[in-house]
């Protein structure tokens, strides 16, 4: 378990080499000078030039990009252009907004999924299956924006049952857990789709293995059967569904954050493009990467939980 | 001595595309305490769905749709699965072929165990634990403590197959089923596993129904045999009787084919041609496109069962024959020995 956190980490720091290096390049070799945003429409070309040089933009790419892993190295992920705030500061005002909307998003999507996967395998054909499964179909072609912006017309316009948006009151708070209910929902439909589909197929083929067919030839209750000795051997196929789901969550936040004006890393890295603030932009990017490898780290952990096969020394 | 278990006209179907197809049709057996009754015949006659209707097992499209099945004083036909999982593992108990996935890959062997004397024995996880450690000495395991926290996968195919009697014998059932326990092992394997269940079975007093199509297992742990064919019972016997004199073509032709050891090149499947399956409509005898003695009655009219002896009866129309005097069967062995040979 320890050499695979080590090895993990290890990758983890390869990963962002490689990803701060491809963004770096790409934004400056990409059309578009943070000097003419920065600047404005009046600017003169020699304000351009001096903006530049103010920013260090006038030396060359590889000497930037070596200059900027150095700063790392301290602590220092650079300043935004637009507001001069410290990247560090930036992200780390924003960062618990999109935690907590990924996180109850993901809760969401895990509880809805599982169990929906488990009663439509358990009652295959049935009205809850037939349901279940137009609902998995449903939330993964529904688009994002599409389903936010609906949630929104129908609970906060016309019923006034929750806000509108924002996500800034205390999650232990009712206001707070109000907020977080319609972007939880938004983002957490499509996985939880997934997770349903994935659920009720490993349901049910675990249920025709001969493990299975031992436990009650045990004696074992139906019910024990199915959430004990089913379940749990189930859960190894969805375990990696979610896993690989979470890179799409976070995706996803980009989006829900527009719809619901929530102040998050998502829209911080958005807004962050359009200004080509290449300090913010780099900073967001490598956060977001380093969350999906930890989270596979946590999956690759949870999978040796449930499976005494999988052992990683 | 009274029957521990008495089945009678038992008939388990298949909901199928093709309609209703009967999987077994109208058998009835017998099994006495302290008795091994083996059920012999090719992959597919229906002896795997046979053991599954008595343990209430059947897959989701099967059910028993006539006869009866009684274990002791209780007709298990008609009963709820509730009321007959609280037989299964208790007073009937069934190990199968594949031991390596036979158990929960994600479960303890510990946790595997104490799970029956939990449900049926009310026992606390001390009391399971403290009769785990000695049904596990009582299968042969030589560090029982240890094996209780290894999961599976650690285990080897005869030992999981030990831990699989012990799980099934845990709370001393009345009644063993066994659905081919040994084909999947290797033959040292085999034989210390055929030697655990005969010695627990004299321990226990319990009645074994053991599945097989190894005519040489059959010689070994049998006290009486049934030899079935395409969903029926065609002949039943004692083993010296099954062996010394079988009475149907069929049983013949299974003796004929049991492998010589000496010759490793020989053909298994010398009985020629292939069962019927299951939607196959057959007029008279099921047997008599592949019989050597096929007689026009064959073709007509389904035999009854004849009464050779007072334990031995073979559902054959040679046998009438027989009884009128001409005798067919005696030699025949020797020449469908012959037949099949060829
Ligand atoms: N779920 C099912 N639906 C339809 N037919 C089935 C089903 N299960 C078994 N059968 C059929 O029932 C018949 C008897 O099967 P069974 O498993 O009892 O054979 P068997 O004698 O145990 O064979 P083997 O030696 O291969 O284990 C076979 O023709 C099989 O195809
Ligand atoms: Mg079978």
């Amino acid at each position: 378990m320890i050499g695979l956190i080590v090895r993990r980490f290890i990758q983890l720091l390869l990963l962002l080499l490689g990803i701060s290096f491809l963004v770096f390049m790409s934004m400056h070799l990409a059309p578009g000078d943070p000097a003419t945003v920065i600047g404005g429409p009046t600017a003169t070309a020699s304000d351009l030039e001096a903006i530049r040089k103010d920013l260090g933009l006038d030396r060359p790419v590889l000497v930037q990009y070596v200059d900027y892993l150095g700063g790392i190295l301290h602590g220092d992920f650079g300043y935004s252009f637009q507001t001069n705030q410290s990247v560090s500061d930036a992200i780390i005002t924003r960062f618990p907004n999109t935690l907590k909307l990924a996180t109850a998003s993901m809760v969401v999507a895990v509880i809805i999924g599982i169990i929906a996967g488990i009663l439509s395998a358990m009652k295959q054909n049935s009205w809850i299956d037939i349901s279940s499964t137009t609902f998995a179909l449903a939330g993964v072609s529904i688009p994002n924006f599409w389903l936010g912006t609906m949630l929104i017309l129908i609970f906060a316009v016309n019923l006034q049952w929750l806000p509108v948006g924002g996500l800034s009151s205390p999650i232990y708070t009712i206001e707070g857990m109000k907020q977080l209910i319609l972007p939880a929902i938004t983002l957490g439909t499509a996985s939880a789709a997934l997770i349903a589909r994935m659920c009720r197929s490993a349901m049910l083929e675990v249920i025709k293995s001969d493990y299975i067919r031992t436990a009650r030839a045990k004696g074992v209750k139906q019910k024990s059967v199915i959430w004990i000795h089913a379940l749990r051997n189930a859960m190894i196929p969805v375990v990696t569904v979610i896993g690989i789901n979470f890179g799409g969550l976070l995706g996803g936040t980009i989006i829900t954050e527009q719809v619901f004006a929530i102040n998050g890393v998502g829209r911080l890295m958005i807004d962050a493009i359009a200004a080509r603030d290449f300090p913010v932009v780099q900073g967001t990017v490598l956060l977001v990467a380093a969350i999906f490898v930890i989270v596979n780290l946590i999956v690759d952990i949870i999978y040796a939980f449930i499976d005494p096969r999988i052992s990683y020394d | 001595m009274e029957q521990l278990l008495q089945v009678d006209n038992l008939v388990t179907q298949f909901r199928t595309a093709k309609g209703k197809l009967k999987a077994v049709r109208g058998i009835s057996f017998s099994v006495k305490a302290e008795e091994t009754l083996c059920i012999v015949g090719e992959s597919g006659c229906g002896k795997s769905i046979t053991s599954l209707s008595i343990m209430g097992l059947l897959p989701s499209n099967g059910e028993i749709s006539q006869g009866s099945i009684r274990l002791g004083n209780e007709e298990l036909v008609g009963k709820s699965d509730e009321r007959l999982r609280e037989f299964r593992g208790n007073k009937m108990s069934m190990i199968f072929q594949e031991p390596m996935t036979a158990l929960n890959p994600v479960f303890t062997i510990g946790f595997q165990l104490r799970e029956p004397l939990r449900i049926h024995k009310n026992m606390t996880k001390k009391e399971a634990t403290a009769k785990s450690i000695d049904i596990l000495t009582k299968v042969g395991i030589s560090s029982p403590e240890k094996m209780l926290n290894q999961y599976p996968h650690e285990l080897s195919g005869g030992m999981r197959q030990r831990v699989m009697i012990g799980m099934a014998l845990a709370c001393e059932p009345s009644l063993l089923i066994a659905d081919e326990p040994t084909t999947a092992l290797d033959v040292t394997i085999q034989a210390q596993i055929l030697d655990l269940i005969d010695t627990l079975k004299s321990e226990m007093g319990m009645g074994v129904v053991f599945v097989t199509h190894d005519m040489g297992v059959v010689a070994e742990v049998a006290d009486r045999v049934m030899v079935m064919y395409a969903g029926e019972v065609v002949e039943v016997g004692t083993v010296d009787e099954l062996f010394s004199n079988p009475g149907h073509p069929y049983t013949k032709g299974l003796l004929a084919a049991v492998p010589n050891v000496d010759d490793v090149d020989q053909d298994l499947s010398i009985i020629p041609g292939s069962m019927p399956s299951l939607d196959d409509q057959i007029t008279g005898c099921r047997f008599h496109s592949r019989c050597p003695y096929a007689m026009d009655v064959c073709k007509e009219k389904t035999p009854p069962s004849f009464k050779v002896s007072g334990t031995q009866e073979v559902k054959c129309w040679l046998q009438e024959v027989d009884n009128n005097g001409k005798s067919t069967t005696s030699s025949g062995s020797g020449e469908i020995k012959e037949i099949l040979s060829n």
